[in-house]
């Protein structure tokens, strides 16, 4: 086996492409990759040598980040089957759908101007608990039914959530100031 | 098991010598230099015994400069000359220094990095640095009694790109080959983990004399990973000193002190700190320039009060980096106190709260992070030590790019594990553009004008087209140490531009070049026979590691015409290394250098393959 720039990152870590994965054997090899290509094992040879490392590293890392999070594996997995996201052009959602999104971040705003600490916890939650039936979906439609349109559907709600989550965290931040 | 007999890939398997490295502690108070010498971390003492050497720098009128105690105790008497806490201005611009108006020092406000006027000269805050670390460095060569490798410099986490770029040129500046800059928080870390074999999710709380770090890390089975850093780079132990000072002023109706009584009342203001400690009260006496007498009690409980909020201060960067690391309070085993403000009982008070149990303090708070740094520069020198690990550190600071309306829009989030790199793409906003300016911020706030900017540069001659229809991508890469490189491509044409982030004020090559002509402790004839040692010792180590690499793999991985060139550029080398024109040994050196890419890109891949072959040999024996 080769390793290269040419590899996916489900071939770079050994796993095979589909959407639920193991957390563990991810990590494990990708703290073995790490340890074999990672600066720190470069930093007393030549520059040549140094330079590669650096490249390597950054591409491990790269690969670990998008492999860990659901809603980024998603969407890479797709771009490996040709599946345009549509995530910037595609703005049709379903009326209530975007109701509900309306809504949370009425109750975002609510909370922040509140200062309630209390009040962005209990949001946070609820987010989260919608987030993660999504991400079910996006499981049953990538993994089983194969069904990749439907999946790029799914991944464009959950953009919606990711937002929804910037903002919790901001909201965060500005509490904490 | 397979995997743990996977060989490191480009580490040389013949026997060498012990390279000497060391680990320097560059701190707003003190600075402290360490090594590993028997397999064990120990600080270097001066010739006094001393550990500690104070981070103050005299100048005088013929140029001559004191560094750590002999400059430490001028302060009072000749306060405009000798610089403390200069690393509150590394990489600062003079509106970045909250109580510039009660430092005695006079400021020279340049773009970016400020500059202090002393009876030697104008000095930048690297200039200054540098003579600490110079310092450090004679003391490391005596005591080891031979050239350095190199050095592992530890910043506070929560240094940005300018600070830390500052810090870097300091130490070449001092005539160090810089190995890593290394997170102090994760200095001490990997001081304690070692130590203690600790396992877990731990918090490392490092109050320093001028910066302020919470970083939250993950140890296991040899990995040091950072999950998320937090802080605040202009809060400190010296902010703590100020406060009496001010309630000296107030309470003894005291105002526009000169520069003399400003730096006696902070000493007197400092060592009180440092008694209420352990003690309940503490006297503070004084005699003015103008004859008056200052004589003052000041109570625990006072200093307590007067101090609340800037202890309330560090506490904001706890919450946020627990839940950037998605973490609650309960989750964290160990909480690892350094730095000496740590000492303070109303900061071991607050820490304990938050975290619900008490912090640890078994080792020096002071040397923590020297330790941790000798540790992790033995390791980069290439000294194998019995246990390997592995440390996966994150950028603390959002790295992003100015868009219309003066927006920032993030290309690199913050607690990114580094070396990271992310692309972007963008378009132009006119019919006809054909050069697009990139101004690269760093900082977590919406509006650019908020952030610190790093640099702007252009990129030139994208071939005209309709607005939005070309496709510039923008590249961010953050290396080991932290350090951020831009560049940007015309997807379309190909037209690119890229640099190194020099922040505005940065200096360049040819500047250091020129700092360390016009410094008195480098003759030019100590130069060349300097550079000459360096370009000798360079060749040699890439030489050993290259035939180390041959003798591995040569056999296999290159055919003969490939091998014979490679012998012929070593020659070349050899050769060049017996004269004495370190030009020449460079020059030579590159050669060799790139007639081995290849080879080394093979090597890598080989060895990588390997790792993920015993991975799943181990897999399946699961």
């Amino acid at each position: 086996m080769q390793f290269d720039f040419q590899q996916n990152f489900f071939q770079m870590f050994g796993l095979p492409e589909c959407f639920k994965l193991d957390g563990t054997v991810l990590e494990q090899n990708f703290l073995t990759l790490q340890s074999q290509v990672h600066p720190d094992k470069f930093a007393h040879l030549p520059e040549s040598e140094r330079r590669l490392s650096l490249q390597w590293a950054t591409r491990v890392n790269e690969a670990y980040q998008t492999l860990r999070k659901p809603v980024d594996r998603a969407r890479y997995l797709l771009k490996l089957r040709d599946v345009d996201t549509q995530e910037e052009t595609n703005t049709a959602m379903p009326a209530d759908f975007l109701m509900q999104q309306m809504e949370w971040r009425e109750a975002i705003d609510e909370a922040r101007h509140a200062g309630s600490l209390d009040d962005l916890d209990a949001l946070e939650a609820r987010v989260q608990h919608e987030a993660k039936a999504l991400l079910q979906q996006l499981e049953a439609s990538l993994d089983q039914a194969h069904d990749y349109p439907a999946a790029a559907g799914v991944v464009r709600k959950l953009r919606f959530f990711e937002k929804l989550s910037e903002e919790v965290a901001s909201a965060y931040d500005e509490l904490d100031h | 098991m397979a995997l743990l007999q996977i060989s490191e890939p480009g580490l040389s398997t013949a026997p060498h010598q012990h390279r000497l490295a060391i680990g320097i502690d560059l701190g707003t108070t003190n600075s402290l230099v360490a090594t590993v010498r028997n397999g064990i971390s120990a600080v270097l003492n001066d010739s006094e015994g001393r550990a500690l050497l104070p981070s103050v720098v005299r100048y005088h009128a013929d140029g001559g400069v004191q560094v750590g105690d002999a400059a430490q105790s001028a302060q009072s008497e000749d306060p405009v000359n000798t610089i403390v806490s200069v690393k509150r201005f590394m990489g600062r611009g003079l509106k970045d220094v909250a109580d510039v108006m009660s430092l005695p020092y006079r400021f020279v406000d340049e773009p970016g990095m400020l500059k202090l006027r002393t009876v030697a000269g104008v000095k930048s805050p690297v200039e200054i640095s540098a003579e600490i670390l110079k310092s450090l460095r004679e003391r490391a060569e005596q005591a080891l009694g031979g050239e350095l490798v190199g050095a592992v410099i530890t910043v506070p986490a929560y240094f940005d790109d300018a600070q830390r770029q500052a810090t870097k040129d300091a130490a070449r500046l001092a005539g160090l080959n810089v190995l890593r800059l290394l997170n102090e928080p994760t200095a001490a870390a990997i001081a304690y983990g070692l130590d203690n074999a600790a396992e877990g999710i731990y918090a490392v709380y490092d109050l320093g004399g001028g910066t302020f770090d919470i970083s939250i890390l993950r140890l296991s089975r040899g990995v040091f990973e950072v999950l998320a850093a937090n802080g605040d780079s202009a809060l400190g132990g010296d902010d703590f000193d100020h406060r009496i000072y001010c309630w000296l002023l107030e309470k003894n109706g005291l105002s526009a002190l000169g520069a003399q009584d400003t730096r006696l009342l902070l000493t007197r203001a400092r060592a009180a700190k440092e008694e209420l400690t352990d003690r309940s009260e503490t006297r503070i006496a004084a005699v003015l320039g103008s004859g008056e007498v200052i004589d003052t009690v000041l109570t625990r409980q006072d200093f307590q009060e007067m101090t609340q909020n800037l202890v309330a201060r560090t506490i904001q960067p706890l919450r946020r980096a627990l839940r950037d690391a998605g973490l609650t309070v309960d989750e964290v085993k160990g909480v690892v106190m350094v730095g000496g403000a740590t000492r303070m009982p109303q900061v071991q008070r607050a820490v304990a709260d938050f975290f619900k149990q008490t912090p640890l303090t078994n080792l020096d708070p002071d040397k923590v992070v020297a330790l941790g740094a000798a540790i992790q520069a033995n390791v980069l020198a290439g000294n194998r030590g019995g246990d390997e690990w592995l440390l996966l550190d994150v950028c603390p600071l959002s790295l992003g790019i100015e868009t219309m309306g003066g927006l920032t829009e993030k290309i690199i989030p913050r607690n990114s594990t580094i070396p990271t790199a992310r692309a972007q793409d963008f378009t132009t906003f006119k019919d006809g553009q054909t050069a697009m300016s990139i101004h690269v911020v760093q900082g977590e706030r919406e509006l650019v004008s908020d952030c610190r900017s790093l640099a702007r540069f252009e990129l030139r001659g994208i071939p005209p087209m309709v607005a939005g229809a070309a496709r510039i991508r923008v590249t961010y890469q953050i290396d080991a140490d932290g350090l951020l490189s831009v560049s940007a491509r015309e997807q379309t044409s190909g037209v690119e531009s890229h640099i190194v982030v020099k922040p505005s004020y940065g200096l360049s090559d040819a500047e250091i070049t020129q700092m360390l002509q016009d410094s008195t402790q480098y003759a030019r004839d100590d130069m060349l026979a300097r550079a000459l040692r360096e370009q000798q010792v360079e060749a040699g180590q890439l030489l050993e590691a290259v035939q180390s690499a041959l003798d591995q793999d040569g056999a296999d991985l290159l055919g003969e015409d490939e091998r014979a060139r490679i012998a012929t550029v070593m020659h070349r080398v050899r050769e060049a290394m017996q004269g004495s024109d370190h030009q020449a040994i460079k020059k030579a050196v590159t050669q060799l250098n790139e007639a081995t890419v290849q080879f080394a890109q093979a090597r890598m891949d080989r060895n990588v393959a390997r790792a993920l072959t015993g991975h799943r040999i181990a897999d399946l024996d699961r």
